[in-house]
Formats: structure tokens, C-alpha cells, sequence
């Protein structure tokens, strides 16, 4: 792929267990990813396809219990995170890499003030006084459009959107490198989502943060990612640039989430799905994941797991059937 | 806030007027006649009468129970004791504080073993510590207060001979009657910390504190403790009134001078006034408590607090 | 009923009595509770043929012996064989438990269940009566009533069923409330069905899970009042075997003889002990988001 010193953060074939008494769930399967600075990376795919487990993966936030890092590796700005000591992750988290998670309703710790939870970021990762965190917090709340006075308030005298703001203020506050959004605004109105993509559109090119953007929504791929990895299973299928993947989308299921976009030019009589359900993660189908449910899927697709291989400069596919056809046109 | 605190005081005096009624319906119905209690069989049938018209046993329910109710509130007079003969109220007065002493020295060992105990048991749960505090919580709730007041008792006093097993005077004497009465208040406490933990724990926003890169220290015992705490606050109430219960039980076991056993003495004797007296003043203090804890959880729970501004 | 799996297999799957047993069953200690309250049951029912001596026989030539082949327990300060005293006290504490728990079941799960259905002014004045209940500590409560009635074991069973009227009723209140709310309780109205059939169908299903637990608890609850009601004296009169009045009546020989006291506290725990294990077995067994 591309130059490692360029890379913000690059996983190498990453794989996450869950054991539960119910089986053993093969969350993420042999992941590899990459972020260069400043960029933005789409991590689209449906519900339980692995996206969150590989953010909470990156924060190492798993529950260690139940989830196993199995193998791979995870290096950030040049070292990797696995080995990292506690305290040394500690500081990492929200000082270089910051999340921000799904549900705004319950992200936010009912009993404090959300100007308190900003400063407490703040006060985590600056050296400073507790009078310096509150006005950096201040000023936090401001820049994300909430007005200063409101910041005694608790969170459940806000709105959903604004919460997802109070989060935002948070996550940003201590001027990451990386941000990782895991579906900022599913949880939001429609009208409240253009707002808050908007703000953290501006927000992004004022701090230059590099970000991964969690999401199932191809329209908020399309506005804000560089590079859009396309996951299913617990593997990466595609991935490239937003331009390679609109254009030429490749693997089957990315023109199958595609497909099912309503379109309003032409004319539907009935939406078009991809047939059949999501794999039981405690069972996952031989050979490719997503056989069962392929169109052009051939005798070897049940058999051999397909590698990811380049079909144009930075556009990599896990299809031998479609790699093939692509290549002969 | 005030007003909320003004509203509940005015409820509370339905309440107890209520309460009142329900007592003084029962002494009512209660077979037996008072005059012959406190004359003795043996007396006139004159004494009887007068002693009937001087206490006002002739007239109709409502009037006496007007009267009952006029005398308590304005002159703080809730009759007067059929075996001691002294103002019910002073008696109780005076019983008082062993009994608050006893119960709040109750409630302070259940809160200071209890909390902490159910944080660490939430905190490692499935653990050798969770499953040993989960067995003796469940054993604390399960023995009555008068057999444990009786085997510490046995081991402290009678085998070991380090405790004294009655009187109240001295903090050595006040330690077994505090205890026994603490086992249950001490379970519940436990095992309702440890619940309410283990689902802040599992709450979202205790992930985003720990995505901040919070240490787990400050994590369990700032964050996740302040909210875990808010519904403990509210057993806290309810337990004071299981205390009050056991503390009459303990108190005669443990010869305390408190309301409780004088209640008990007083249900032996029969000495109607006397009873009537003690429920009626135990239900006021139990109405009181639950309404401090309910300020208490109002100002604890900021989503209550501004329901309330 | 069947359950679709992915892989096109038909899952037959159980009742709901069975399934409710069969999530109660993967906790050794409900199963504990379950097995010691069968075994009371049966001891209460056969107590004739099980008690070695019957439990008011006097014999002043052998007070207070100590456990031995004869009195497996030992005596009593009148020469009773505690053993049986203890097998035929588990018959009065069962029948207290039940029968109270049933008072309180009925007359408070009817005020409940109507404050609930039917709202407005008679909701409000029977909360308004079960807040006057509740202003008294419930043992306090029970003596009090206790205390009026005079002795005896039934004037003991409707003190302490009384007493534990204001939690059930609350519980069915909340119940009603919120399956009241519920959307499949508007479809059969809208559908024409009468308020009887919406309760029977509908209502007390759904409301069935708390009441159980509750009721389990509030056996054990009863049984330890009635204990205690009886160790001050209110409630069993002698003869009569209580385990309460046992440890009452074997107080003051504590020093010398304690197997008066311990026998009985040891009965009532163990009772109270396999009652809580078994509604909290039932609690998490009848709780449909828990999974283990």
C-alpha cells in the first residue's frame, strides 16, 4: 500500500475473537486498514459486519473478558498500540486519539455538568490549572455553537443533537490526531444529522484531524471520506478512494448496498436487496463470507478465502470472480 | 425546592391524622375494657363508671377520636399511660434516644461495610470475594434479628465473655444490639450497591469516560460510584423503617431502653394508650426519615433536583 | 411452537411452565430453595407419621437433654421432643406463610388491580389509604394489628396478611398501568373486547412474573414476622409449636442449655434462606432480557 513513514495508522491483518458460552464469535477477521494524515477513511457496512469492535480494537476498549485480540497488529504514528502499557494508553486516549461514540442520549454522564466533562479531557491530557481546563472547555462548547453560559447544565436538559455536540466538544477538545466517529449521527433527526456532519466537516479542516467515519450511510461517505474500506463479516472486501468505489464499484456486496439505494430518477417498481441474512458470526460460511448471498459466486468461492489484490493503483477487491472480469475489460 | 419540601410536610399531616384513625379504630374494637384494666377486676362498678366518664370512654367514636386529635396537636398530650400512669409522651420522649441511637448506629455499619462491599463485589463480580459476600448477604437477610441477637449473645457474653449482653449505658454494651440489628439492613444495602454497579458499569457513558483515558480508579470511584449511589439512597429510607421494626425485637432481647421495648412491655400489659402512643410516634418518625431521603435523593439526582426547581 | 433457525431446522420449543422450570433449574441454589420448601411441605403434611413424639407431650423427667439417640434434638424445658416440635412447627409456619400471603394477595391484588383499571378518584383513594398502611414500618404494623385481634393463629395469619396489603397492591397497580399502556391492550379494545376479557387475557398474563416473586418472598417475609410477633408473645399460643415462640420459651435457659434456642433460629433461617434463593432463581427465571 503506501509509504509507512506518510501513515498515521496502519492494522495488519487484525483479528478479534468474542468467547462467549454461545460459541466463539469471529468478530474481525484478518483486517488490514490504512490512514494517512489528514485523511478521511469511510468504514461502511451493515450492523455487526465489525466496525465498532475495530474502533473499540484501536482505543483498546474491549471487554477483555469475552474479547480477544488474536493476532495482528496495530501501529499509530509508527508504534504499535498492543504493546503499550496502560498508562501509556491512557495517555493516548483523547489526547491522540479520540472517539466519538454512537448513542448521544447515553454517552454523557448523567450526574455532571457538561462543562465539567469537557474540562475533565482537558485537565486528563494539558498540564494547567483547573480554572485553565474550564476556559479551554468554554471555549470548546463555543466552537461547537452551544453558548458558554449553557455549560452548568446537565446533559439531559439538552437535545439529542446538542449532546452529540457536547460530545464532539469533548472528543476534540484536546486536539487529536485521530478521531474516530462510529455513526455520529444514526441517532440524530435528519435535519440535526446535516448539522452536526457540517460542524464536524468544519471542525475537521480547522484542526486537521485525521478521521476514521463510522457509518452505514453511503450518502455521508460520499460528502465526507477520501477513502471508503467496505467491510462485511469481519473483513475488509474493498477499498480504495471515494471516487474508485463510486465509479467502479467491484465486490458484490458493494454494488449490492448500491443497488439498494432508492434512486429517484429511475423508475422502481420494487427496491432491489441483497438476498439472504447477515452470516451467524459463530458460524461463518467456508471459503468467502459472502458466497451464500453472491450472484457471481463460482465453484472456488466456497473453498478458498479470497486475498485482497490491487486491480488499480490503491483500489483493492477480495474477488477473484469480479478481479478477473474486471481485468479482461 | 422549597415548595416541593412544603408540599410533602403538608401531605404527611393527612397522613398521620390517618394513621392516628386506623390506631385508635383498632384500640376501639379491641375486646376488653380499659376501666377494668387499670381498676383491676376487683373494682366497683362505680370506679368503673366514674373512672369511664373522668376519661371520656362514654363518648361516641368521633368525638373521642376529636379530641384525641385536638389534644396531640395543640397540647402535645397523647393520653397517659394505664401501668406508669405518666404522660405517654414524656415515656416516649424519654425512650427516644436509645432507640434512635441504636438504629443509627444500625444504619452507620450497614452503610460503611455494606457500600463498600457491593462495589467491590460488582467490580469482580463471578469472583471468590462476589460469591463469599454474596452468601453471607443472603444468610444476613435470612435470620431473624431475635436469633442473632441471641447467638452473639452466646458467643460474646456468655462463651467469650468480652461484651456485656444487656444495658445501653456504655459503647461496649451498644455494640451486639447494633449489630445484630445491622445483619439484614447490612445485606440489603450490599446486594442493592452491588446491582445498581453493575449496570452503571455497563453504561455507555462510563465507555466514554474511559475513552478520555480517565485512570479506572476515578472511573469506578467518582463516576460510576455517583450514579450507582442514587438508588441507594432511596433503600436507605425504607431500611430505617425495617430498623425501627427490628429495633423492637433487639431492644428486648438486649434489655435497650428504647421505644421499642417499651412498646413491648406495654403490648404485655396491655396498656393501650401507651401503644397507641408509640405506633403513632414511630410513624411519625418513619414519615420524617422517608421524606429526608427523598430531599436527599432530589438533591443527589440532578434530573430529579430540576424537576423541582 | 416452532422456531425457524437459519438453517431451515424446526426447533420445537417448550411451554411456558417448562421453560420457566428449565431456566430455574440452571441455578443450583433456587434449586436448593425449591427442594428444602418440598421438603417442609412434606413434613407439615405427614407431621403425624413423621414426629417421633407428638409435639405436646410433656415429660418432666427428661428436661432439657441434650441431643442423644432418644430426642434426636433433644428436649425442651418440659421434656417435649424438639424434633417434632420442629416438624409440627413447620406445618403452622407453612400454613401462616401461605395463608397470609394469600390475604394479602387477594385483598391487596384486587384494590390494586382496580386502582389501576379503573384510575381517576378511586385510584387516588386507595393509594391514598395504602400511603396511610405504608406510613407504619409493615412488622410494626403487624403488631399493632396483632395487638388488637388478641392471640391466636388465625387473628396471627390476618395481621400479618394485612400488613403486606400495601405491596401488593402497588406491584399489581404498576402492572395494570403498564400493560394498560400497551399497544396490544388497545387492539383488543378497538377489536370490542370487554374490560373482563381484557383483564383475563391480557392483564394478569402479563402482570403473573413480579406477583410470583413477590409472593415468594413474601411468604418468607410473613414467616419471619410471624416469628417474631410470636417470640413477644402475640400470635401461637402454648401448647401450640411455633418456631418464634420455641426460641421465646428457651431465651432464658440460654446459658446452659442453648439447643433450646438453636434448633428452632436454625429452622426459621434455613426456611427464610431457601424462600429467598428461590425467588430470586424465579426473579431471573421469569425475566425474559436475562440471558445467563
Amino acid at each position: 500500500m503506501s509509504d509507512n513513514h506518510e501513515l498515521l495508522l496502519q492494522i495488519k491483518d487484525l483479528t478479534i475473537h468474542y468467547v462467549t458460552e454461545s460459541g466463539r464469535v469471529h468478530a474481525v477477521e484478518g483486517l488490514n486498514l490504512e490512514l494517512a494524515r489528514g485523511e478521511t477513511l469511510g468504514f461502511v457496512g451493515e450492523t455487526g459486519a465489525g466496525k465498532t469492535t475495530t474502533a473499540l480494537g484501536i482505543m483498546r476498549l474491549l471487554p477483555m473478558p469475552p474479547a480477544r485480540i488474536e493476532s495482528g497488529d496495530i501501529i499509530f504514528e509508527g508504534e504499535s498500540l498492543l504493546t503499550k502499557s496502560a498508562a501509556q494508553m491512557r495517555a493516548i486516549r483523547g489526547g491522540k486519539i479520540a472517539m466519538i461514540f454512537q448513542d448521544p442520549m447515553t454517552s454523557l454522564d448523567p450526574v455532571v455538568p457538561v462543562l465539567d466533562q469537557i474540562a475533565e479531557m482537558v485537565e486528563l491530557h494539558h498540564k494547567g490549572t483547573k480554572a485553565d481546563a474550564r476556559k479551554r472547555a468554554g471555549d470548546m462548547l463555543e466552537l461547537v455553537g452551544i453558548p458558554r453560559e449553557r455549560g452548568s447544565a446537565y446533559p439531559h436538559q439538552f437535545s439529542g443533537g446538542m449532546k452529540q455536540r457536547v460530545v464532539i466538544a469533548i472528543a476534540l477538545a484536546c486536539d487529536p490526531t485521530l478521531l474516530i466517529a462510529d455513526e455520529p449521527t444514526t441517532a440524530l433527526d435528519v435535519t440535526i444529522q446535516a448539522q452536526v456532519l457540517e460542524l464536524m466537516h468544519q471542525l475537521k479542516e480547522k484542526f486537521r484531524t485525521s478521521m476514521i467515519m463510522i457509518t452505514h450511510d453511503l450518502g455521508i461517505v460520499a460528502e465526507m471520506c477520501d477513502k471508503v474500506a467496505i467491510m462485511y463479516a469481519g473483513r475488509v472486501v474493498e477499498y480504495g478512494s471515494t471516487a474508485d468505489i463510486y465509479e467502479t464499484r467491484l465486490h458484490p456486496y458493494t454494488e449490492g448496498l448500491f443497488n439498494s439505494l432508492p434512486d429517484l430518477d429511475s423508475e422502481q417498481e420494487e427496491l432491489k436487496v441483497i438476498h439472504g441474512l447477515m452470516p451467524d458470526p459463530t458460524n461463518l460460511p467456508t471459503g468467502c463470507c459472502f458466497h451464500p448471498r453472491c450472484p457471481y459466486a463460482a465453484e472456488e468461492c466456497s473453498k478458498v478465502s479470497p486475498e485482497m489484490t490491487e486491480v488499480s493503483p490503491g483500489h483493492f477487491v477480495a474477488c477473484p470472480v469480479r478481479t478477473a472480469s474486471f481485468v479482461k475489460n | 425546592m422549597l415548595r416541593y419540601i412544603f408540599r410533602r410536610v403538608l401531605f404527611l399531616i393527612p397522613v398521620l391524622v390517618g394513621v392516628a384513625f386506623c390506631v385508635f379504630l383498632l384500640l376501639y374494637l379491641t375486646p376488653g375494657d380499659p376501666a377494668k384494666m387499670v381498676l383491676g377486676d376487683l373494682a366497683t362498678e362505680q370506679a368503673i363508671q366514674e373512672f369511664r366518664e373522668k376519661e371520656g370512654l362514654n363518648d361516641p367514636f368521633w368525638i373521642r377520636f376529636g379530641k384525641y386529635v385536638y389534644k396531640a396537636v395543640v397540647k402535645g398530650d397523647i393520653g397517659r399511660s394505664y401501668s406508669s400512669k405518666t404522660p405517654v409522651m414524656d415515656e416516649l420522649l424519654a425512650a427516644f434516644p436509645a432507640t434512635i441511637k441504636l438504629s443509627g448506629f444500625a444504619m452507620f455499619i450497614a452503610v460503611i461495610i455494606g457500600i463498600p462491599c457491593g462495589i467491590i463485589s460488582a467490580i469482580k463480580q463471578y469472583s471468590i470475594f462476589d460469591t463469599v459476600t454474596m452468601i453471607f448477604a443472603m444468610i444476613g437477610l435470612s435470620m431473624p434479628v431475635f436469633w442473632l441477637g441471641l447467638l452473639l449473645i452466646l458467643l460474646f457474653s456468655v462463651h467469650l465473655r468480652w461484651l456485656p449482653s444487656s444495658g445501653f449505658d456504655t459503647f461496649k454494651a451498644m455494640i451486639l444490639p447494633s449489630f445484630a440489628l445491622s445483619a439484614q439492613a447490612i445485606s440489603m444495602v450490599t446486594r442493592m450497591t452491588r446491582s445498581s454497579m453493575l449496570e452503571v458499569i455497563r453504561a455507555d457513558y462510563i465507555r466514554t469516560v474511559r475513552a478520555k483515558g480517565q485512570t479506572e480508579r476515578v472511573v469506578i470511584w467518582g463516576h460510576a460510584l455517583h450514579n450507582a449511589l442514587i438508588p441507594v439512597v432511596t433503600i436507605v429510607g425504607l431500611q430505617f423503617g425495617h430498623l425501627l421494626c427490628g429495633a423492637m425485637l433487639t431492644e428486648s432481647i438486649f434489655a435497650v431502653p428504647g421505644v421499642g421495648r417499651l412498646m413491648v412491655t406495654s403490648i404485655m400489659a396491655r396498656d393501650y394508650p401507651m401503644v397507641q402512643g408509640a405506633v403513632l410516634f414511630v410513624a411519625t418518625a418513619f414519615s420524617f426519615v422517608n421524606l429526608l431521603v427523598d430531599i436527599l435523593y432530589a438533591y443527589v439526582d440532578p434530573r430529579i433536583k430540576a424537576q423541582y426547581k | 411452537m416452532a422456531e425457524y433457525t437459519e438453517q431451515n431446522e424446526y426447533r420445537k420449543q417448550r411451554g411456558p411452565f417448562a421453560e420457566v422450570m428449565h431456566r430455574l433449574s440452571r441455578s443450583p441454589l433456587a434449586m436448593f430453595g425449591l427442594a428444602f420448601i418440598m421438603l417442609l411441605v412434606f413434613c407439615a403434611v405427614f407431621a403425624n407419621w413423621l414426629a417421633p413424639y407428638p409435639f405436646a407431650k410433656q415429660n418432666l423427667l427428661h428436661m432439657f437433654e441434650l441431643p442423644s439417640s432418644k430426642y434426636l434434638l433433644g428436649t425442651d424445658e418440659f421434656g417435649r421432643d424438639i424434633l417434632s416440635r420442629l416438624i409440627y412447627g413447620a406445618r403452622v409456619s407453612l400454613q401462616v406463610g401461605f395463608i397470609a400471603v394469600g390475604i394479602s394477595l387477594v385483598v391487596g391484588g384486587l384494590l390494586g388491580a382496580f386502582a389501576g383499571f379503573y384510575g381517576g378518584w378511586l385510584d387516588n383513594l386507595i393509594m391514598r389509604v395504602m400511603d396511610v398502611l405504608l406510613a407504619v414500618p409493615q412488622t410494626l404494623l403487624a403488631i399493632a394489628i396483632a395487638a388488637a385481634l388478641g392471640p391466636g393463629l388465625y387473628n396471627l395469619m390476618i395481621a400479618v396478611g394485612i400488613s403486606a396489603v400495601p405491596n401488593y397492591a402497588r406491584i399489581v397497580r404498576g402492572s395494570v398501568l403498564s400493560i394498560r399502556g400497551m399497544e396490544y391492550v388497545e387492539a383488543a379494545r378497538a377489536v370490542g373486547s370487554s374490560d373482563l376479557r381484557i383483564i383475563l387475557r391480557h392483564i394478569i398474563p402479563n402482570s403473573m412474573a413480579p406477583i410470583i416473586v413477590q409472593s415468594t418472598l413474601g411468604v418468607a417475609s410473613a414467616i419471619l414476622n410471624a416469628a417474631g410477633l410470636s417470640f413477644i408473645g402475640l400470635g401461637i399460643q402454648p401448647p401450640n409449636p411455633e418456631w418464634g415462640a420455641m426460641l421465646s420459651g428457651g431465651r432464658q435457659y440460654i446459658r446452659d442449655f442453648p439447643h433450646l434456642t438453636l434448633y428452632p433460629g436454625l429452622a426459621i433461617m434455613l426456611t427464610i434462606l431457601a424462600l429467598n434463593f428461590l425467588g430470586d432463581g424465579l426473579r431471573d427465571a421469569l425475566d425474559p432480557k436475562l440471558k445467563r
